[in-house]
């Protein structure tokens, strides 16, 4: 197999995911909706009851809306990235998988092409967010729509490493309501997204720390730095190594020899 | 590198914790040959096929596709294998010629060459009319036809077919077999067709009989009828099967 073969491959896959996402465009619109209400209710609500003090990267008071902002375009990744496993499962469940596993090209590369496949979509709906979110006066310099980007890849491609993670170990598609609620709220809540870290501080040291190890965080600290033209370098750091070692543990999932899938047939 | 026998399985065993579902399964199927791995449900014939396909890893035994060790060179073995399993394999919700194309592309064909090559399949099974509907409009007998026009797409030397006519009409279950004998014959492709159905085999075959995870026999048909001295098939399936037990 010649490189060629692996970008006609790569081709393939992102083929299919758009044509399954134009397929489903109530997937696109509950994407967006889902951290518009947030936007819309929560943040109004809470625009009097939270202070933001002047925090890097802000130079000013900012208002709790803009403050979220990169907390909300994060959980677009995050629910993108859980959608990449729940494509998986479903895909194992309707017999498509085999059709994937069988390609003579190596399973790592098939579960990277994937995993690339689905962070565009995610990074498109991403922008799409940032467009609507300019009727709350959500603007950044022009400039950090384009240096936000590595932000958004970087941390689409860890949340759908998670996601392909996540998929290698539920057995059925039922079990996806688990995702919900040990992955997707705990990662959410559980971080700088809603509040500031220094807030959380004070209130629970426990929390922090946990806060801190929650690569999710990273990820909505290096989009709300990004936003601005800088790097957040430990966040940056902390986003390849998750990525790493999530997309690894996957690949291994995912091999015959060693992974899940022949305990799961033995089951 | 290339060898006449386009599958060869020697002494392969497989279990799943302690239970047992292969154990010392020994044949080979050469270009050209319809070979029918007959056995009932339950008797390991999945097994056997997720072993061929590298969806499992085979520790005990040797798997050979045109003489190459499937551990040692996957990749070049997959390549020259066109596969329908047992469970439905298509997306139902894109089109025919879309889940030709998404086959076409993991075995890293350019995407003219897949539009050339899935446009003669498709008229091959006679779905021509069909080909831009989504698979979920298609019957059962269809979709099986487009499975098989799929796994043909990069031109594999060997087929595997796992219970490919599983429910089935008639008519659908005869094309399929028409279909794979025709490709056996003109065009020298081999195929390994396990099913549990006995009328299928057919005058001519080559018959591997799996039974609890054991091959109880292998040769042409005619021949398994002298050697159990029965009258039909089903007759002799059923005294391999039971010969051991009674013993």
């Amino acid at each position: 197999m010649r490189p060629i073969h692996y970008l006609r491959c790569f081709a393939g896959i992102t083929t299919r995911e758009w044509l399954r996402f134009l397929n489903q465009r109530g997937r696109f619109f509950s994407a967006l909706v889902r951290p518009l209400v947030w936007l819309a209710i929560f943040a109004t609500g809470f625009h009097f009851v939270l202070g933001v003090s002047i925090i890097p990267p802000y130079e000013t008071y900012i208002p709790y809306e803009v403050y979220i902002a990169p907390g909300l375009i994060a959980m677009i990744l995050l629910f993108n990235g859980m959608l990449i496993s729940l494509s998986m499962v479903y895909d194992r469940e309707m017999g498509s998988m085999r059709i994937l596993m069988v390609s003579p090209l190596p399973r790592w590369f098939l579960l990277t092409a994937k995993l690339l496949a689905g962070c565009v979509l995610s990074v498109l709906q991403a922008y799409a967010f940032l467009a609507i979110a300019l009727l709350w006066d959500i603007a950044p310099p022009w400039y950090g729509y384009i240096t936000v980007l590595p932000a958004l890849v970087l941390s689409g491609l860890m949340m759908g490493a998670l996601g392909l993670l996540l998929s290698s170990a539920i057995r059925q598609l039922e079990n996806f309501a688990s995702v919900m609620n040990f992955v997707i709220f705990p990662m959410f809540f559980a971080s700088s997204a809603l509040y500031p870290l220094w807030h959380v501080k004070e209130a629970s040291l426990l929390l922090y720390y946990v806060c801190e190890a929650n690569p999710f965080t990273h990820a909505v600290e290096l989009i709300r730095f990004a936003l601005y033209a800088q790097l957040e370098p430990v966040s940056a750091v902390v986003l390849v190594a998750s990525t790493a070692v999530f997309l690894t543990l996957a690949v291994y999932g995912y091999d015959p020899a060693k992974g899940l899938m022949q305990r799961r047939a033995a089951e | 590198m290339t060898d006449v026998t386009a599958l060869s399985i020697e002494g392969l065993g497989h279990a799943f914790g302690s239970r047992r579902v292969l154990s010392d399964v020994s044949f080979s199927v050469a270009a050209g040959d319809f070979t029918v791995l007959l056995g009932l449900n339950g008797a390991g014939k999945t097994t056997l096929f997720s072993l061929a396909t590298r969806l499992y890893v085979q520790r005990e035994g040797v798997i050979r596709i045109f003489g190459m060790d499937i551990r040692e060179r996957a990749s070049e073995c997959l390549r020259r294998m066109g596969v329908v399993f047992q469970q439905p394999t298509l997306d139902l919700d894109l089109t025919v010629e879309q889940n030709l194309f998404y086959h076409g592309s993991l075995h890293g064909l350019a995407h003219r060459d897949a539009a050339q090559r899935s446009a003669a399949e498709i008229e091959r099974v006679g779905l021509t009319d069909q080909r831009r509907d989504k698979v979920r409009q298609l019957s059962g007998g269809q979709r099986r036809r487009v499975e098989i026009a799929r796994c043909l797409l990069h031109r594999p030397r060997l087929l595997l077919l796992d219970e490919p006519t599983v429910g089935l009409d008639i008519a659908s279950r005869q094309f399929m077999l028409d279909h794979t004998r025709r490709l056996c014959r003109e065009e020298g492709i081999a195929a390994l067709w396990a099913t549990h159905l006995i009328d299928e085999v057919g005058e001519g075959a080559r018959v591997v009989v799996l039974h609890k995870g054991e091959v109880r026999a292998v040769g042409a048909a005619a021949q398994l009828l002298g050697q159990t001295r029965t009258p039909s098939m089903r007759a002799a399936f059923e005294t391999l099967v039971q010969e051991r037990e009674a013993a």
